[in-house]
């Protein structure tokens, strides 16, 4: 199972936290920005549910927002 | 053909021949009412059955069915739901909302209504060009609309148009897309439910109400229904500022629509580009006889979009073109989401670089990369629209492509070296 993130491109700043708590997914663009490692939507499996759920709670612009499958 | 799956009331007329939205010979609302009779008074649960039947989409350019948005609408409101009438028409290609603003604003006055009577909306927006606030003025003061409607001028930018910028900007915000956590026809205008819909496809729904959905489909194909207004520009280069709009049924042929315009014989066409500066390059003489429907255009991967044409002429440099409208498209940006910000200006340097041939073999895969930084990553369609561009000329113009590595341009092919620079 897996869970779509969502970013709010209008709020994120590319501070990076998200890249740091969520590596499996995330990367950061030349900009900064959060880049999927995967074409498509960005999607979280199970297993890293918890790291994900950080990253939500702890984004500085709160940029993002983990979906219910 | 002209079935109508209601009964005919009294004051209705036979529903025109050809022309639809165009069948009127003046804008007044006397010729509007000579043209078409008077709406029948039928049940919202009986006009949104017949929507439902005409297969109608919607003609802003993304193409949903317009039931379907009517019926979200309608069952995600708590309260009285509002409409918007969409006429901002950033598009700078496109003429055929302000076109229809002039030539009939009484269908689009009609078009709310009917909407407004669907959704149990009190309150309407009309949100259209500066240059057509005061036609639409003029019809609402011939009548006595029985819904609240407000006339707003819209920002005169390319993203103006897109929903959420429209509804930022009738909440007294900027003309700017918007992120959300709800969808719009959950809460949109004072975190109402709100239906937006463009005002041709509000156009076409005064007409449903009068005559039916099987009348609707009567015209176009069986996947798509019914005429469409077109915007189709002359062989020119620059783009022109004086196209022409026609109402069309869909199935025509592209042929049949660009010739009139083209001034030269169309078999020595490129391309066209179909749907705008978001549209998609369509190969030519190739697709001549394509209809112009959704399954006409699928193997092209286009869609009609908003409903321009763009010819190009076998002597102009489709890349060039391309590159200035990505270049405008970059410019156009918010500058409100980071990947849209920066990946749309450099996309649009490494367009130009290739257009002018300016880049050795890597120029096409520095294209491709700078489009997939931005593609899905912003909060409307912006980014994803003008990559959409961006990989049709890609395809379509693939020689000139090849031939631009080379600092040639097929364009130029009979100038000496091919106009390498």
């Amino acid at each position: 199972m897996t869970r779509p993130l969502i970013v709010d491109w209008t709020a994120c700043e590319g501070r990076g936290l998200c890249a740091d708590l969520l590596p499996e997914v995330l990367t950061q663009d030349r900009w900064g920005y959060p880049q999927n490692r995967h074409p498509g939507p960005i999607l979280v499996p199970d297993e890293l549910e918890g790291p994900a759920r950080q990253a939500v709670r702890m984004c500085p612009r709160l940029a993002l927002r983990l979906e219910s499958a | 053909m002209t079935m109508t799956a209601m009964t005919p009331a009294p004051g209705l007329k036979m529903p025109p021949e050809g022309a639809r939205l165009f069948a009127a010979a003046d804008p007044s609302q006397a010729t509007h009412l000579a043209t078409y009779g008077i709406i029948p008074d039928v049940t919202p649960a009986q006009l949104l059955e017949q929507v439902r039947m005409s297969g109608l989409t919607g003609r802003g350019g993304a193409g949903f069915p317009t039931a379907r948005k009517l019926e979200a609408v309608t069952s995600g409101s708590k309260g009285p739901a509002v409409v918007v009438a969409n006429g901002a028409e950033g598009e700078p290609a496109s003429r055929k909302d302000a076109e229809l603003l002039r030539r009939a604003p009484h269908l689009v006055i009609d078009g709310i209504e009917v909407a407004a009577r669907i959704t149990g909306a009190q309150e309407a927006y009309a949100y259209v060009r500066a240059e057509v606030v005061p036609d639409l003025r003029q019809a609402l003061a011939e009548r006595r609309p029985t819904v609240k409607i407000t006339v707003v001028a819209a920002t005169d930018t390319f993203v103006s148009g897109q929903e959420t910028a429209v509804v930022s900007r009738l909440n007294e915000g900027p003309a700017l897309p918007r992120f959300s956590r709800h969808r719009i026809f959950q809460r949109g205008i004072g975190d109402r439910a709100t239906l937006v819909q463009n005002v041709e496809t509000l156009a076409h729904l005064g007409l449903i109400a009068r005559y039916g959905g099987v009348w609707f489909a009567s015209a176009g194909t069986p996947e798509s229904t019914g005429t469409f207004l077109t915007t189709v520009h002359p062989v020119t280069e620059p783009l022109t500022t004086a196209p022409t709009v026609w109402e069309a049924a869909h199935g025509l042929s592209l042929r049949q629509l660009i010739s009139p315009a083209a001034g030269r014989p169309v078999e020595e066409l490129q391309a066209v580009l179909i749907g705008g500066y978001h549209g998609t390059w369509v190969p030519l003489p190739a697709a001549l006889d394509a209809p112009l429907s959704r399954a006409g255009l699928e193997q092209y991967g286009a869609d009609l979009g908003a409903g321009v044409l763009v010819p190009l002429a076998s002597t102009a440099c489709g890349l060039e073109l391309t590159a200035s409208i990505v270049a405008y498209l970059a410019r156009q940006s918010a500058q409100q989401c980071g990947p849209c910000q920066f990946g749309l200006p450099e996309l649009a340097q490494n367009f130009t670089a290739l257009a002018t041939g300016r880049v050795g073999r890597g120029g096409v895969e520095a294209v491709r990369q700078s489009a997939g930084l931005v593609e899905n990553r912003g909060a409307c369609k912006h980014p994803d629209g003008t990559t959409r561009l961006v990989r049709s000329a890609l395809r379509v113009f693939e020689k000139d492509v090849t031939l631009h590595q080379y600092g040639r341009c097929l364009a130029r092919i009979g100038e000496p070296y091919g106009g390498a620079r």
